[in-house]
């Protein structure tokens, strides 16, 4: 009889707890659904009214007062070798200073200090950014408003990112395999190019895509420094025009990104030009998009190759 | 990775000359005007087959002084005229500059299609509406107008920062940026649309282009003007002289050191040439042909400085202000 009652007791609190799993399980889908149904709801809106406005010509034309000859050539190109000038600057400098904080920099307050500041600067809203390129890039420096001084202000936006994301992924690699490259006699630097930085590099990727997902959508900054809303021309290819322009002419060009081709489009009186917005839009996310598989495709090829 | 930077920067630095020596024309300001600037900039480039390249940016008309004082831009864009402070500015650093209008921008007073009482409106009434002492007192359309309904009156109109709220409650109220501050403001005048067009009780006011993109939505209010008349905001009733006080006049100013660059002088030609035909087409109201031909007359005799002092003026005639004698 005692028994008995005992498991019933027990099956008593075992149901319990699998209602608690089961409600919990239901919020945490109800929580995701919010996210996701979020995203696919705009997105959704945006295609119906933006893809059928898509076409080779919209990739192709500069903007016009005409709201179906209007096209997002300068504003695509502005916006691609924006970040490529940010993905080549925060990098290498995010990549170093991560390495650096985690395998060089000795363990005080100083390094505290740092630590906590970088942790903050993510924070720091990206208008502020923006005015302190205005004043050290656009001025001080003499870079104009150029796609360099954009793809510097991107760069530092996103670099808090790539070093917290570069320390974590190096954590995450096994204590031994450090221990190991030292105890065969391996300097600091050996250890890093060797064996750090190959198994950390999948986690270090997904930082970079993630920052660079958050500034190819930042407008602010961009404004702040002098981004232009008509622009009907390209920066000059490497060695084309007369006189012919050097490799790296493009970085002091005057430009426009796509996000601030939408919002001029969205303040347009004719509806037209809101259906030009949507199209632009939507091409901004698929670029995102693109951005974030290809980051995933390259973090699953460099996991294969590791091998412990 | 990090030296093939460095080595970029430094190689782009040198080769920077090369990109300056291109002619390229810098144009900034007001957002109102550029729609027109913008439609001049493409048929311009398009002319030039590309030899010349063209900018236009939106920072405001006061951002775009403020640049354009600094010696950053050939040409501002502007929805008022330049201010003292401005002035100032510009004299500082030794810019001098040409002030063309170009185009009339008609302000439109807008109620929803389903308001049935109001016909016309007076600037009496307007004021009543608009004025600071209105604030939390003047919540009801029968207060304006006993005959009107016992409803809510809902307002909308453009932010502080714009050119548009500026005119307007000069205008109305008198004084520049003097207005109630318990309206539903918006710097998009999209915003203002959708606000007036689903709400049976609201009135607002905005540039003629979104009142006109948006005809079937909204219902513009004949304004009485000084004379008595009530006239309904149209381009040919702006280009008669009848929509007052309501239709302002927009400006580009031409740095006087730019207009030596054959490039800019072209560009400003092109515009005042071609720009009442464009202004039509982007919803503007053109200047009279003799205006323009005088203002072009202005440009060519580099007749540098303001015809306002440095001030707003309200229904001044454009074919005045260009005989006026500029200050600098």
């Amino acid at each position: 009889m005692m028994q008995a009652a005992d498991l019933a007791a027990i099956r008593a609190i075992i149901t319990r707890a699998k209602r608690w799993d089961m409600f919990f399980s239901l919020l945490g889908i109800l929580s995701l659904m919010v996210g996701v149904l979020t995203f696919t709801v705009l997105f959704v809106d945006m295609a119906i009214q933006g893809v059928p406005r898509l076409s080779m010509d919209f990739f192709t034309s500069f903007p016009s007062r005409r709201a179906e000859n209007a096209g997002i050539l300068s504003a695509w190109v502005g916006t691609v070798l924006v970040m490529l000038v940010t993905a080549l600057s925060a990098v290498p400098l995010g990549v170093a200073a991560g390495v650096y904080l985690e395998e060089y920099a000795p363990k005080n307050w100083m390094t505290d200090i740092i630590e906590i500041n970088i942790s903050n600067l993510a924070g720091i809203p990206s208008i502020v950014y923006g005015l302190l390129a205005l004043g050290l890039f656009v001025y001080y420096f003499g870079f104009g408003q150029s796609i360099l001084s954009a793809g510097l202000t991107l760069a530092l936006l996103i670099l808090p990112v790539i070093i917290v994301a570069t320390r974590e992924s190096i954590r995450a690699i096994p204590r031994s395999i450090h221990e190991g490259s030292y105890a065969c006699g391996a300097t600091t630097w050996q250890t890093v190019s060797d064996h750090i930085l190959p198994y950390s590099s999948a986690g270090i990727l997904t930082g970079v895509i993630i920052g660079m997902a958050r500034a190819i959508g930042e407008t602010a900054p961009i404004i702040t420094i002098g981004a232009l809303t008509f622009i009907a021309f390209l920066p000059t290819a490497p060695f084309a025009g007369d006189p012919p322009a050097g490799l790296f002419d493009w970085i002091f060009a005057p430009f426009t990104v796509m996000p601030i081709q939408m919002f001029n489009w969205t303040s347009r009186p004719e509806a037209a030009f809101t259906v030009n917005a949507a199209a632009a839009g939507f091409v901004l996310v698929f670029m995102t998009l693109a951005m974030n598989g290809l980051a995933i495709y390259v973090r699953y090829r460099l996991r294969k190759n590791i091998k412990w | 990775m990090k030296s093939l930077k460095i080595a970029a920067v430094v190689a782009g630095i040198f080769a920077s000359a090369a990109v300056h020596a291109q002619a390229l024309i810098k144009i900034d300001g007001s957002s109102t005007v550029f729609p027109v600037t913008e439609a001049v900039a493409e048929d311009f480039q398009k002319s030039k087959k590309g030899s010349v390249r063209v900018t236009v940016g939106i920072s405001g008309t006061g951002g775009g002084f403020k640049k354009f004082c600094r010696g950053e831009t050939d040409i501002s864009d502007a929805s008022r005229p330049i201010l003292k402070k401005e002035m100032e500015e510009c004299a500082k650093a030794g810019i001098k500059y040409v002030e063309l209008p170009i185009a009339f921008d008609a302000l439109t007073v807008v109620v929803n299609p389903k308001n049935t009482w109001v016909k016309q409106l007076t600037v009496a009434e307007l004021k009543m509406m608009w004025e600071p002492g209105a604030q939390g007192k003047i919540t009801k359309w029968n207060q304006i107008n006993p005959a009107w309904p016992d409803a809510p009156l809902k307002l909308f109109g453009p932010g502080a920062d714009s050119g548009t709220f500026d005119y307007f409650t000069e205008a109305i109220n008198g004084k520049s940026k003097s207005s109630r501050g318990d309206f539903t403001a918006s710097e998009d005048d999209n915003v203002l649309v959708q606000g007036v067009s689903r709400d049976n009780n609201a009135l607002g006011f905005f540039g003629f282009a979104y009142y006109d993109e948006n005809k079937g939505k909204l219902k513009a209010v004949p304004i009485v003007n000084p004379k008595g008349k009530a006239v309904t905001p149209s381009i040919e009733a702006v280009m008669a002289g009848e929509y007052e006080p309501m239709a302002r006049p927009i400006f580009i100013y031409v740095s006087a050191k730019s207009m030596d660059k054959p490039e800019v002088k072209e560009f400003v030609e092109f515009y005042l040439k071609q720009g009442g035909k464009l202004a039509k087409e982007v919803k503007y109201v053109p200047l009279g042909d003799a205006d323009y031909k005088h203002a072009l007359d202005n440009f060519s005799k580099k007749k540098t400085g303001t015809a306002f002092g440095g001030e707003a003026e309200i229904g001044v005639k454009v074919a005045d202000l260009l005989k006026r004698n500029p200050k600098e």
